[in-house]
């Protein structure tokens, strides 16, 4: 596909059509639970903001789970997946000239920020007024519009997103981190949602050295708030799932465990916090959580099905119930729609406060670079899967079934197909 | 490898079926509940048989719709269960309508055996899931992400400042901080 040839460096003017009709691989999603590695055309300069990135890692996410299995509304047949990418400046908009040059690396932030209106100044990146190019869309949904969003639903701007050899990057003057060609594409990646995800729950609980801090869900996001936690100092961590690789990665990070299959969420918190609950309490699972035997789980699902509820809200209700008085509730995970059953009277009652919302990525990732470059953290930990693009419909099913161990789906699309510990799927290689 | 995939494909296959099956029971004893009664002979029956058929309706869309049958499967075989007692209880000698008693007996008691066959089938699917999950536990034991032990690294971020709009509420903050 000459695809060196069609990239080689160049500075783009202002609304250039494209220089050729070069094609390129990305995962595509048409349906859900159907995600193909497919050939689309590359992308080019729209916009005098805009640069084009060549992709040399990218990952899939769990919330990139919400959209394969049809979760989240929006979604349109030939949407390019992907919200987590890094790579090379291969092209640049007249308007972005002054921020990135041809051969800058950068890492991509999941959030478009414009930089400007009145929330980017405040540092609230994730609900950039402007960046949304399907405005009037988010507001009759959400009531105001949020940032624009790579490869996610077209609520936030039906982007394409990175699970693709190129992106493009509008706002990209503002839209990017650079990162040092010192370090290697496992160690900064994450800096495009996880970490800074994980490290914004952690921060919204502003933790104090007598804080226990319990955190549901030990998938990335939960991964990242657990070393967060930690390294913001608080007494004790506790993290709850029931996938044991999950939790022994959970324990390694200096969380204790729970295992919710084998033993009561509730129970078991209040045990170790001396029955007045944990101060802090971090939901890192979202609006698909799995608890299994809890009426509340069934009564979700069975009202999912018949499409009167979009979310399974069970780690909120557990939260709300748990949680000490006056304590703090930080969601990091993603939910979409409406929920039903939840308990708050104990949240009033309690006088707890809760902080959501998308990442402001780029409000923590210099601080979060830094900490990367004195090794006060390595977030490659949890990659636990490297593989090429042309594997990814199959590991998204292996993810999303939490099959062979898979944590994180670590993505070059510059690999070529790489089967290595063949179970008879598609595995790529285990890390 | 082949063999559980079709066991397991068959399965849902099934579930299915019963899904199917579930929705027009439920439909025709929602909406024909005195046709029902009086061909089992059921005096004043009809608000049981309109109530059994909501039951069936749910189970019948739950199994329809949701992506994991087991617990609809499990409510299914519970009804059955119901629906056998019931009749049981409408066979009489003073019904006249005892043959057609035995016939809807003889039905149910075929489809609780594909339920329990079924719902028998989809258990031990999850709790081979589990076991597998058990089982094959990948060592993650070293992946800490910090260079030192994690007590170590306890607090190495203080020196991070928490912006003011991150800062819990100053009223809420604990007594003297």
């Amino acid at each position: 596909m000459g695809k060196e040839q069609d990239r080689s460096p160049r500075i783009a003017t202002a609304f250039e059509q494209p220089a050729s009709e070069s094609h390129m691989k990305a995962l595509v999603w048409h349906s859900p639970k159907d995600v193909r590695c497919d050939e689309v055309p590359d992308p080019t300069i729209e916009d005098p903001r805009d640069a084009i990135i060549k992709v040399t890692s990218c990952a899939i996410c769990g919330s990139d789970l919400h959209l394969y299995d049809g979760y989240m509304p929006g979604m349109m047949n030939g949407d390019v997946l992907g919200h987590e990418c890094m790579g090379e400046v291969v092209e640049v908009g007249a308007g972005a000239r002054g921020s990135l040059k041809v051969g800058d690396r950068v890492v991509v932030p999941f959030t478009i920020i414009c930089g400007e209106c009145e929330q980017c100044r405040r540092g609230n990146f994730s609900v950039c007024e402007r960046t949304n190019r399907n405005k009037s869309m988010a507001d009759k949904v959400f009531g105001h519009t949020t940032a624009g969003l790579f490869g996610y639903t077209h609520l936030t701007g039906g982007y394409a997103g990175g699970q693709a050899e190129y992106i493009r990057v509008p706002f990209a003057d503002k839209t990017h981190i650079k990162v040092p060609k010192s370090l290697p594409d496992e160690q900064l990646l994450f800096l495009s949602d996880i970490l800074p995800t994980g490290w914004q729950a952690a921060v919204q609980c502003d933790i104090q050295p007598t804080d226990t801090v319990a955190i549901w869900g030990c998938g990335p996001v939960g991964q990242m708030a657990i070393r967060s936690a930690i390294l913001l100092g608080a007494k004790e961590v506790i993290a709850i799932d029931c996938i044991p690789e999950r939790l022994s990665m959970a324990r390694a990070g200096g969380a204790t465990i729970i295992n919710f299959e084998e033993e009561s969420t509730v129970e078991r918190l209040n045990e170790i916090t001396h029955g007045k609950g944990p101060e802090k309490c971090i939901d890192a699972v979202g609006l698909e959580a799995h608890a299994t035997a809890t009426l509340d789980s069934m009564y979700d699902k069975a009202k999912q099905s018949v499409m009167l509820e979009t979310d399974r809200p069970h780690v909120l209700r557990e939260m709300m119930y748990v949680c000490r008085p006056a304590g703090v509730l930080s969601v990091a995970g993603v939910y979409g729609g409406l929920l039903d059953k939840i308990p708050f009277g104990a949240y009033m009652n309690k006088g707890l406060t809760m902080r959501t919302g998308q990442t402001h990525v780029n409000r923590w990732t210099d601080d979060l670079l830094r900490r990367i470059e004195e090794g006060q953290i390595d977030p490659s930990f949890v990659i636990t899967h490297k593989i090429g693009l042309e594997d990814g419909p199959e590991m998204y099913k292996t993810f999303r079934d939490k099959e062979d161990g898979c944590v994180k789906v670590f993505i070059s699309p510059g690999r070529s197909n790489g089967k290595a510990n063949g179970n008879g799927a598609a595995r790529g290689a285990m890390v | 490898m082949n063999a559980i995939a079709m066991d397991h494909k068959t399965t849902r296959m099934v579930a299915q079926g019963l899904g199917w099956f579930s929705l027009g029971l439920g439909i025709t004893e929602v909406f024909a509940p005195r046709a029902v009664s009086r061909w089992l002979g059921m005096r004043d029956g009809e608000q049981l048989v309109q109530s059994y058929g909501l039951r069936e309706m749910a189970a019948g869309i739950g199994l329809l719709t949701s992506q994991n049958p087991r617990p609809w499967m499990i409510a299914r075989t519970g009804g059955d269960a119901i629906d056998i007692a019931t009749l049981a209880a409408t066979f009489r000698r003073d019904n006249p309508k005892n043959v057609n008693v035995g016939i809807a007996l003889a039905a149910v008691l075929g489809v609780t055996a594909v339920d329990a066959v079924c719902t028998e089938r989809l258990c031990r699917e999850k709790v081979h899931a589990v076991e597998r999950r058990r089982r094959a536990v990948h060592d993650y034991s070293s992946r800490s992400g910090f260079r030192k032990p994690p007590h170590e690294m306890r607090g190495a971020a203080r020196d991070f400042e928490v912006p003011r709009d991150f800062r819990i509420p100053e009223p809420l903050r604990p007594w003297g901080t």
